[in-house]
């Protein structure tokens, strides 16, 4: 790790990638109080996890991608029964939460199937559940979603996202996945080699990505237009796939354009897949990206 | 026979990996051979010899015994139980591999990385402390290297027949824990030597195949009469154990068919 | 309510005790190999007396004495504290991050995670053997030596349970698979079955000083039986047990909080 400065503000939703190996991990181990900074102050709720280990535990919760919080012989429900007392849940409350996830991640049916039985996103819903019965103020998730089906990815996060608004409860959480930050969280940070390369909206990021595609279909096959300002043409049958840069000429121009040329009967105009843009921002850093935007 | 050697060294090299678990283990028997050795002492203070042995025939016995623990392993071997547990055993079946011979190659490999790596050390460095009871005749070391070698195999066939239980005994952890018990007790590698046992116990444990796996090459490492009869007892339970191996290895193909895996 | 704070670490040994009785057969056989490889160890022990009147000095009923404390006292410390056998694939796969996340200790829950009932074979055949020996003394009982005799029962698994817990420590540094800290617990136990007479010098310094295992069960026994210690420490040593007992426990404590603080310093 080298340097990171970030606050979060109660409330907030935040997303943290990076490549593997760039700190993603690291940096959930320091806020969850797992691995002492070697420099540097470090507050969650305004504890210090390294040194109040015990006492921030039962106002954070935590989800491991990979590691299991759940007893893996008995039966979903024990584990839930388990921690209950473990974190001192007093049982209106515990069971008010109880009712309200399963009734949110669909747990019912298999309450009772001991867990090394079931199937990777059932494990992960019991996990979520696990990680917030006892109404944490933050919440840490380390790659939740790795492994899960798209139905269970999904439910998830609405989950995330219904917890937020209702509760107000902090979420950070790391991931690989672009498409779920974008879907979930409203603030993202880039990490890269252990430094802190982008930390703001994630549209802020699809701005500085200038490129745009405008895919055309035509009514009858033509060999690739030649438009200004375009930069680049492809054409497969009646599709043409037009790239170009929307600070340079608007797609309103463009469209206008290739409408005079030839008539359109279909039109989309794409952005670089965010995967892309960030695989950029990697490469040559922010200022790179934005120089590349003109 | 090329294959059967290619598995041998595969045996070896597998175990070969663990370096420090090696080292480790040869700690764990160091400490238990002067523990033992002590106690085997305090019976030797008082008199010269007991049941034929004397105090560096015992000591002998002990470091020996400790050394060769690893190598005739005769406890807690469950490979072939897992596989059976998991369903993988299957696919061993459809190899073109006699499946006895498969294991029993490994084994050896296996045994003679131990008999090196765990067996050599501990004895070197506890004939340093202790005195021990050498080979005065030099083909006896020929000899305890067969003995050796039997009692490998005799080893090798029992655990086989105790893996070969998973087919069908589903939770196999209760057999393995008496056999990993009962085993090394019966075959006088606990610690004292069989011989010390009141003589009637002796005479009927001394038949027992478990003896040929312990007592057995001590005695020919002691050069103790009758190491001829020792030797073919050895080889008649390693034949005959290996043979009925192959017979329930029968049974569990049979079965394994029946179930559909 | 008192229980409101000790409420976290029983249910966590609830957990365990369920996840057990899962598996019925096995946990018979396994009772029943506990109990006979106690028996058979004291069949050693038996055999060796088959040859002479005394060992080092003691008889048959005085070793047995020394082994059925010395077999419960490690019964005992098996049931508490052989989870730890576990520990190390826990820290191999990461598991002990989720152990830190909780608002537990994390000595207590892996040591909570397995409380094996099933090595309650080992503690009742000790037990008999115990009993046995016992009955076949010659020894006037008075109430201290009955106390030191009971007082075994905590201070001995005391002191087994700190000694194993350092020894596991060492995992935190190397990762292994702990099978090192098992010449300490086995061999623990082999140890104090046997007067510390029986061991050369350095060994029973050893056992007196260093790693006080001897006061498990061989200084009680002492007492109980009224000898002098062969090794020269003052009559009134017996009674130091229960302050051995409290310092080794102290001790383990500060070497596990060093292990765990190695392993937040460094992550896995």
């Amino acid at each position: 790790m080298d340097a990171i400065t970030f606050t979060v503000q109660p409330g907030e939703m935040v997303g943290y990638i990076g490549p593997n190996g760039a700190g993603k991990s690291t940096t959930v181990k320091m806020l969850t109080g797992i691995l002492y900074p070697s420099s540097g102050t470090v507050r969650v709720a305004g504890q210090d996890p390294a040194r109040e280990r015990v006492a921030l535990a039962r106002r954070i919760g935590v989800v491991f991608g990979q590691r299991r919080q759940l007893w893996w012989d008995l039966p979903l429900r024990d584990s839930f029964d388990i921690l209950r007392h473990v974190y001192r849940v007093p049982l209106p409350r515990f069971q008010r939460n109880l009712a309200t996830f399963v009734d949110l991640l669909d747990l019912g049916p298999f309450l009772g199937t001991p867990v090394r039985q079931l199937s990777l996103g059932q494990v992960m819903r019991g996990e979520l559940t696990a990680a917030l019965l006892h109404d944490p103020e933050v919440v840490f998730l380390d790659e939740p979603t790795i492994g899960l089906d798209v139905e269970s990815k999904g439910r998830a996060l609405d989950f995330l996202a219904a917890l937020n608004r209702e509760r107000g409860t902090t979420v950070l959480m790391t991931t690989h996945d672009l498409a779920d930050l974008e879907r979930l969280c409203p603030r993202m940070l880039i990490i890269d080699q252990g430094r802190l390369i982008f930390d703001g909206p994630v549209a802020q990021i699809r701005e500085c990505d200038a490129e745009r595609t405008l895919v055309v279909d035509l009514e009858a096959p033509q060999p690739p237009l030649a438009v200004a300002g375009v930069e680049e043409v492809r054409a497969v049958g009646r599709r043409q796939w037009l790239r170009f840069r929307r600070n340079r000429v608007s797609a309103a121009a463009l469209i206008a354009q290739v409408a005079a040329v030839a008539p359109i009967v279909d039109l989309a105009v794409e952005g670089t897949p965010i995967e892309e843009i960030v695989r950029r921002i990697y490469r040559e850093g922010m200022d790179g990206l934005r120089s590349a935007a003109g | 026979m090329r294959l059967y050697w290619a598995l041998a060294c595969l045996g070896f090299r597998r175990h070969a990996a663990y370096r420090g678990a090696t080292v480790a283990g040869v700690f764990t028997n160091t400490v238990w051979g002067f523990m033992i050795a002590y106690v085997n002492l305090a019976l030797f203070s008082s008199q010269a010899r007991v049941a034929g042995y004397d105090a560096s025939d015992a000591l002998t016995y002990v470091w020996l015994t400790q050394g060769m623990l690893m190598t005739v392993a005769v406890w807690y071997w469950v490979d072939i139980a897992q596989r059976v547990r998991t369903g993988d055993v299957a696919t061993d079946f459809q190899r073109p591999v006699d499946f006895q011979g498969y294991w029993l190659a490994q084994d050896l490999g296996r045994a003679a990385y131990h008999a090196l790596f765990r067996g050599i050390p501990p004895v070197l460095f506890a004939s340093l402390v202790f005195r021990l009871r050498f080979p005065s005749h030099p083909v006896t070391w020929l000899w305890f290297l067969l003995s050796l070698c039997a009692a490998v195999c005799v080893s090798f066939s029992l655990r086989f027949l105790v893996n070969l239980s998973a087919f069908w005994i589903h939770d196999h952890r209760g057999v393995i824990s008496i056999t990993s018990f009962a085993f090394p007790f019966l075959s006088g590698l606990y610690g004292i030597p069989l011989a010390f046992l009141p003589p009637a116990v002796f005479r009927v444990l001394a038949v027992l195949p478990f003896a040929s796996m312990g007592q057995a090459p001590m005695s020919v490492f002691l050069e103790r009469p009758g190491t001829a009869g020792t030797m073919l007892l050895q080889v008649f339970w390693a034949a005959a154990l290996l043979a009925l191996g192959r017979l329930v290895l029968r049974a569990a193909e049979r079965r394994l068919v029946i179930q559909g895996g | 309510m008192a229980s409101t704070a000790a409420r976290p670490h029983l249910w966590l040994l609830r957990a365990s005790l369920r996840a057990q009785v899962a598996y019925r057969l096995s946990f018979a056989l396994l009772t029943v190999t506990a109990a006979l490889a106690t028996f058979m160890d004291f069949l050693v022990i038996g055999a060796i007396f088959t040859h002479l009147p005394r060992l080092a000095g003691w008889s048959l009923p005085e070793i047995g004495l020394l082994y059925g404390i010395a077999g419960v006292a490690f019964g005992i410390t098996d049931i508490c504290v052989g989870a730890l056998d576990a520990f190390p694939q826990i820290i191999r796969d990461g598991g002990f991050d989720v152990l830190l996340v909780r608002p537990v200790g994390t000595l207590y829950q892996v040591l909570a995670r397995e409380f094996a009932m099933r090595r309650f074979g080992k503690v009742a055949q000790a037990g008999a053997i115990l009993a046995y020996s016992i009955a076949h003394l010659h020894v006037t009982w008075s109430a201290p030596k009955v106390a030191m005799l009971a007082s075994t029962l905590v201070t001995g698994p005391l002191i087994f349970g700190s000694v194993w817990v350092m020894a596991m420590t060492h995992v935190f540094w190397t990762v292994d698979t702990g099978e090192v800290a098992n010449a300490f617990t086995y061999g623990g136990s082999f140890l104090t079955s046997y007067p510390i007479n029986v061991f050369a010098g350095w060994l029973r310094d050893l056992l007196a000083f260093v790693i006080p295992m001897a006061f498990v069960a061989y200084y009680p026994v002492l007492l109980v039986l009224g000898r002098p210690d062969p090794v020269g420490l003052p009559s009134f040593t017996p009674l130091l047990t229960p302050a051995v007992a409290a310092g080794v426990v102290v001790l383990a404590a500060a070497v596990w909080r060093t292990g765990v603080r190695h392993y937040r310093g460094t992550g896995s």
